[in-house]
C-alpha cells in the first residue's frame, strides 16, 4: 500500500492504496468524486480528464502515488458556491452535453485550454478536445459553448447567475 | 384547450437535466456504490464455437475475497429481446457460440480479484466448426449455430411481393442492378455497460442498470431468475450513449441479480471497452442487391431488393432487423411495385442488433447511390429527380405504410438552396464534389415487441398543495432529452416552469410503463401521454379556480405559473393556489396519460416492422475533398434539413441532428466491426480485430466539419405538438451522401460502406485499369429464399392482407401459443 495526499479540488485529502491504484480510481472509489467517468481505463476516450497542476491530463493513466502532493481540479471543483464556471454555464445554455458522459472530460480539458490559452481558435478548440470523445453531440455545440465561454472570461467581469 | 399560443413549446431552453451534466452531478450506474458491495465479472469464451465439455469454478470459489461462483447450470430458463428468439442463457451452459460468449462469473471482494478468479475456472471445449462469413454458413447446414430457425444456420429468411416487379421492369425504360456492402459498425457508447443489484430487506430485487429498456429487462428478469414480476424493480440510470446499444437485456444484468439474491449484498459489475466490444448488438454487415426499373423522365417502375445480413451468433432483435433493411424504401418516393427478400444468417460473432436507424442505413444507402447513379444514366440532375418521384402526403405505400405529412420535398429544396447545389454540382474542380441523399424513419414502431394491447407509453401526474408537479414515466433519458420532452409538455399544458416539476423516470416500480428508448417513439409515444395527463389535471385546476373566480373554464389561461381570465389578465390565481382549489374540491390530485399508436393497415405475415404514426424526413448535401494519390477523404461541410413537424425544443432537437451526422461520418467513413481468424498455431479463434478506442475508429473534434442544420417545421397530426422524430433519421442519409460526394469530387464509385482512401485507391486504379470505375462487392449469395407472400398494393385493390398466404392461427390461439411472430422494434 502508498500513502497518497492530494490537494483535489482545494481539500487535502490522504488514503491508503494498493500502489497500482490510478488516480481515476483514487479519486472515483476513495473520495467519491464520482465526476470523472471510467470509458476506457487506458487513456483513448478522455472521460476520465482532471487538471493536474494545470495541465489536462488523463487521470486513468496517472497513478495515484504519481499525484501525490499535486493539486487536482475535477469537475465537482469548477463550480463555486455562488456560481458555476462560464464553461460550465455556456455548455448549460447551449445543450453542449447530451447523455453527458464525456462532459466532465471535455469541460476540464477545455478549462485547462482557456487557462493557458484565453483567445483560441476554433482548430485550437478541435486540438484541445482532440483526446475527448463525444458520440452524442459531433462536438458542434462544445466548440460553440467554449467559444462563448472564452468571449465571457475575457470580457470580465460578467455576471452569471447561477 | 383555450389557449392555441405556445409559451415554451418550439422556443430554445436548457434542458432540464443540464446542470447535473455540466456540473458532473449525473449519476451513472458505474457511479453508485452502495455499502457491502461486491464485485462481478465474466469469463467469456475464449473459442469462437465449440461444445463444454467440462466446466469447473472449484479453484475460483476458493481463492481468497471471492464470494461466489457461478456457471451455466445455476441458470434454467433462455430469454431474449423477441418473443421468437429466447435463444441465450445469461451463462451458457453447453454451447458457446462466439468469442466472448459467457460461460461463468466470479463474485469478489473487489474488481481485481474477481478478474485474478477467473483465470481459476477450467474449461474444457470440444471445438466446432466457425462460420465467420454469411456465405459460410449458407454453405453448411451443419454444425448448426442454433437449433431454431429457419433451416440449416439460416435464422430468418422473409420474401414480400407487392405487385408484380418483373412486370414492371419489362415496362420500364432503363432496368439497373447493383450490389453493395454495408460494413457493420457499433455504438461506441463512451459509458460501458454497468449494473447493480440488491436485495431489499423483505426479499425483492432492484436493478440498477445503463439500460433503455427497463420495462424488457423486467420482463426478462423475470423469465431467467424465475422469479415474480412484482417483485422485481429495474431503475434505469441515465444512460451515458445509448444508440440501441442497451437495447437487449444483457447477461451481467441477469448475472448480478441471481448473486445478489444468493448472497444478500450488492453486487455491481462495470464491463470493460474489449467486453463492450463483444456484447456488440450493433449495425448488421448487410450485402445486398438493388434492381430497379425507371422511365426516362425517372419515374420508378418497381425496385426489386434483396438483402443478407450477417447475424452474429444469436438472434437479439434480428428477426425484426431482417424486415427493416427492407421496410421503409417505400417511404420516401413513389414505388409502385416492390419486392424485398431479406435473410439473416448466424455466424460466430458477437450478436448483431439495433443501431440508430436499425437495419435501415444499409438499405437506404443502397437505395441513394443507386438514384444518384439512375440520375446520372438519365442526365437529370439528383436532386431534380428526387423532387420528380417524392411520395405525396397521406399516401398508402406499396407495402401498407400511412404517410401522412411529409416534409421531403422541402427538406430537398432547402439544402440544395443553402449548398448552391445548382452552380456546384459536377461543376467542382476535380476532387472536390458534392453529394444528394434523402431518407425517412419511424416515429415510433407500431407495435410493441411482445404482442398486447396496452398502452406504448403511460404517464402519470402528482399534483399537491405546495404547488409541486410530479412526472412519472417509464421512458429512459439516454441523452436524447427525454426528460426534457416529459417536462415540457406537462410544463406548457400547466403553465408552468419546466424547471418547477420533478421528473421520475425509467423506474418499473415507480413509473407507468413505457417501452422503452428504441425506435425514435420517445417523443411522440410518451409526449402524447404526457400531454393527455396534463390536460386531465389542468381541468380538474380549471374547475377549481372557475368556481373560485366564477369565470367559465374556457375562458381561463394556464401561463407564467397563474391561472388567469383570459378577457382580464389581472383577475387570477397563482398557480399553487389553483392546485390548493382543485384538491379542496377533488381530494388528493393525480392523473393519467396514455399513448397507443394507431393499428396498422397491413395484415400480412412480417407487417409488424414498419409501420409508425407517422414519419420523419430529411436531405443531407455533403461537400468532400479527396485526395487523387492518396484518397483522403474530407468532409468539409454538411447541410441538412429534417422534416420534424415541429421542433419541442429547438436547441436539442439540433443536437440530435448534428450528432446525426456525426455518427453518420464515422460509418460512413471509417468505422468498421471487424473480425480476423487467429494464426492456426494459435486458436485459430475468430476475432474482434480491434476491440478498443484507439483502433476502433470514430470521428473526434479534429474530423468533425460543420453541419448546416434546417428544421422543417409543418406540425404532425399525431406528434405531440406535431412533433416527429429527430433522434434517428438524420442520420440514415449521411453516408451514401458521402458516396455520392465522392463520386462527383473524382468519378468512382465505392458501393460499399465504410468509404475508406485505400479503397478510393482501388477504385482509381480499377478505372484506369478500363474497368468498371467501382469498389464494391459483385456477387450476391443463393439464398434458398422462402415462397414469396404475395400482397397486392392498395392501387391494384390490395387490402393488406396476402393472397396467398396459408391461414393463421386465430387471434386466440396465437395469444395462448406464442406471440405472434410478427414483431417490432
Amino acid at each position: 500500500m502508498v500513502t497518497v495526499t492530494i490537494n483535489v479540488n482545494g481539500e487535502k485529502r490522504t488514503a491508503s492504496v494498493p500502489p497500482e491504484t490510478t488516480l481515476l480510481r483514487l479519486l472515483r472509489d476513495d473520495f467519491n468524486l464520482t465526476g470523472s467517468k471510467l470509458g476506457c481505463d487506458v487513456g483513448d476516450c478522455g472521460a476520465c480528464t482532471v487538471i493536474v497542476d494545470g495541465k489536462a491530463v488523463n487521470s486513468c493513466l496517472m497513478l495515484a502515488a504519481q499525484a501525490d502532493g499535486r493539486d487536482v481540479l475535477t469537475i465537482e471543483g469548477l463550480a463555486t458556491m455562488d456560481r458555476l464556471h462560464p464553461i460550465q454555464k455556456a455548455f448549460e445554455k447551449y445543450a453542449s452535453l447530451q447523455c453527458g458522459f464525456c462532459g466532465p472530460g471535455v469541460i476540464m480539458s477545455a478549462k485547462a485550454l482557456l487557462d493557458e490559452n484565453p483567445d483560441p481558435t476554433v482548430q485550437e478548440i478541435r486540438d484541445a478536445l482532440g483526446g475527448n470523445l463525444c458520440r452524442c453531440t459531433g462536438y458542434v455545440k462544445m466548440i460553440e459553448a467554449i467559444q462563448d465561454a472564452a468571449r465571457i472570461l475575457r470580457d470580465e467581469p460578467v455576471e452569471i447567475n447561477r | 384547450m383555450n389557449d392555441t399560443k405556445l409559451h415554451l413549446i418550439g422556443k430554445p431552453r436548457r434542458r432540464v437535466d443540464g446542470r447535473a451534466k455540466v456540473t458532473g452531478q449525473t449519476k451513472f450506474a458505474d457511479d453508485i456504490m452502495l455499502p457491502r458491495m461486491l464485485h462481478c465479472k465474466l469469463l467469456r469464451s475464449s473459442v469462437p464455437h465449440a461444445r463444454i465439455v467440462r466446466i469447473d469454478a472449484t479453484r475460483a470459489l476458493a481463492h481468497p475475497g471471492v464470494h461466489l461462483a457461478l456457471t451455466g447450470k445455476d441458470f434454467k430458463v433462455p430469454y431474449g429481446i423477441l418473443p421468437v428468439s429466447q435463444d441465450e442463457y445469461p451463462l451458457e451452459p453447453t454451447h458457446v457460440r462466439f468469442v466472448g460468449d459467457p460461460v461463468a462469473a466470479v463474485i469478489a471482494r473487489d474488481e481485481l480479484t474477481a478478474f485474478e478468479a477467473l483465470d481459476l475456472i477450467e474449461v474444457e471445449y470440444e471445438p466446432l466448426r466457425t462460420f465467420s462469413t454469411p456465405e459460410e454458413s449458407l454453405e453448411h447446414e451443419d454444425p448448426r449455430i442454433h437449433e431454431y430457425g429457419n433451416q440449416g444456420n439460416i435464422h430468418k429468411a422473409v420474401s414480400l411481393g407487392f405487385g408484380d416487379v418483373e412486370k414492371a421492369f419489362a415496362g420500364a425504360d432503363e432496368v439497373f442492378e447493383d450490389t453493395f456492402f454495408y460494413q457493420g459498425n457499433t455504438h461506441l457508447a463512451i459509458e460501458q455497460h454497468a449494473a447493480v443489484a440488491a436485495k431489499d430487506p423483505d426479499g425483492k430485487l432492484v436493478l440498477w442498470s445503463s439500460t433503455q429498456v427497463p420495462h424488457y429487462v423486467h420482463r426478462a428478469l423475470a423469465r431467467a431468475l424465475e422469479m415474480r414480476a412484482a417483485h422485481i424493480r429495474v431503475v434505469a440510470m441515465p444512460n451515458g450513449g445509448g444508440f440501441g446499444g442497451k437495447c437487449d437485456p444483457f447477461n451481467h444484468e441477469i448475472v448480478v441479480c441471481k448473486a445478489a439474491l444468493l448472497l444478500d449484498r450488492p453486487v455491481k459489475i462495470c464491463l470493460t471497452r474489449e467486453e463492450v466490444f463483444y456484447c456488440h448488438r450493433g449495425r448488421h454487415p448487410v450485402l445486398m442487391r438493388f434492381k430497379t426499373g425507371v422511365k426516362r423522365d425517372g419515374t420508378i417502375t418497381g425496385v426489386h431488393l434483396k438483402t443478407v445480413l450477417d447475424g452474429g451468433a444469436y438472434g437479439s432483435y434480428g428477426v425484426v432487423s431482417t424486415f427493416y433493411t427492407g421496410a421503409l424504401q417505400t417511404l420516401t418516393y413513389h414505388i409502385p411495385t416492390y419486392k424485398f427478400e431479406g435473410c439473416r444468417v448466424f455466424t460466430n460473432k458477437p450478436p448483431c442488433g439495433p443501431k440508430r436507424g436499425h437495419g435501415t442505413p444499409q438499405g437506404r444507402f443502397g437505395q441513394e447511390v443507386q438514384l444518384d447513379k439512375i440520375a446520372e444514366k438519365l442526365a437529370i440532375d439528383p436532386a431534380e429527380l428526387r423532387l420528380r418521384i417524392v411520395e405525396k402526403p397521406d399516401t398508402l405505400t406499396a407495402n401498407y405504410l400511412q404517410v401522412s405529412t411529409t416534409g421531403l420535398a422541402e427538406c430537398i429544396r432547402r439544402v440544395v438552396a443553402a449548398s448552391d447545389w445548382r452552380n456546384r454540382f459536377r461543376k467542382l474542380p476535380r476532387g472536390r464534389g458534392l453529394g444528394l441523399a434523402c431518407s425517412s424513419y419511424m416515429s415510433g414502431a407500431g407495435l410493441p415487441i411482445y404482442y398486447n394491447e396496452m398502452p406504448h407509453s403511460g404517464v402519470q401526474l402528482k399534483l399537491d398543495r405546495s404547488g409541486g408537479v410530479a412526472a412519472f414515466c417509464g421512458a429512459t433519458e439516454i441523452g436524447q432529452g427525454s426528460d426534457d420532452v416529459l417536462v415540457g409538455c406537462v410544463a406548457e399544458i400547466l403553465g408552468i416552469d419546466p424547471m418547477d416539476i420533478r421528473s421520475v423516470t425509467g423506474d418499473t416500480d415507480l413509473t407507468p410503463v413505457d417501452l422503452g428508448s428504441y425506435s425514435s417513439r420517445v417523443t411522440l409515444m410518451m409526449g402524447n401521454a404526457a400531454i393527455q395527463a396534463a390536460e386531465r389535471a389542468r381541468e380538474f385546476l380549471a374547475e377549481g379556480v372557475s368556481r373560485k373566480l366564477e369565470v367559465p373554464k374556457g375562458r381561463l389561461v394556464f401561463a407564467e405559473r397563474r391561472v388567469f381570465d383570459a378577457e382580464d389578465p389581472a383577475k387570477g390565481v397563482s398557480f399553487s393556489e389553483a392546485v390548493c382549489l382543485a384538491e379542496a374540491i377533488f381530494g388528493t390530485l393525480g392523473t393519467t396519460g396514455s399513448y397507443t399508436p394507431p393499428k396498422a393497415v397491413a395484415r400480412f405475415k412480417g407487417s409488424g416492422a414498419g409501420p409508425s404514426p407517422t414519419y420523419s424526413y430529411s436531405a443531407a448535401v455533403v461537400e468532400v475533398e479527396v485526395n487523387a494519390s492518396t484518397g483522403w477523404i474530407q468532409v468539409t461541410r454538411v447541410w441538412i434539413a429534417h422534416d420534424i413537424g415541429r421542433a419541442l425544443n429547438p436547441t436539442l432537437a439540433r443536437g440530435q441532428v448534428e450528432g446525426s451526422v456525426y455518427m453518420g461520418l464515422g460509418e460512413a467513413l471509417m468505422e468498421e466491426q471487424e473480425f480476423r481468424r487467429l494464426p492456426k498455431r494459435l486458436s485459430h479463434a475468430l476475432v474482434h480485430k480491434f476491440p478498443s478506442i484507439l483502433e476502433y475508429k470514430s470521428p473526434t473534434a479534429l474530423d468533425m466539419p460543420e453541419v448546416i442544420t434546417e428544421l422543417v417545421e409543418h406540425p404532425d397530426p399525431s406528434g405531440p405538438f406535431g412533433a416527429k422524430e429527430v433522434g434517428q433519421g438524420p442520420l440514415l442519409p449521411v453516408m451514401p451522401a458521402v458516396a455520392n460526394a465522392v463520386y462527383d469530387a473524382i468519378g468512382v464509385r465505392i458501393d460499399e460502406v465504410p468509404i475508406t482512401p485505400e479503397k478510393i485507391i482501388k477504385a482509381l486504379e480499377a478505372k484506369a485499369a478500363g474497368k468498371p470505375a467501382r469498389y464494391g462487392p459483385a456477387h450476391f449469395p443463393d439464398v434458398p429464399w422462402p415462397e414469396t407472400l404475395q400482397v397486392p398494393p392498395p392501387w391494384e385493390g390490395g387490402d393488406g392482407k396476402a393472397i396467398n398466404a396459408p391461414p393463421r392461427p386465430s387471434k386466440e390461439l396465437a395469444r395462448k401459443s406464442h406471440a405472434p411472430e410478427v414483431v417490432q422494434s
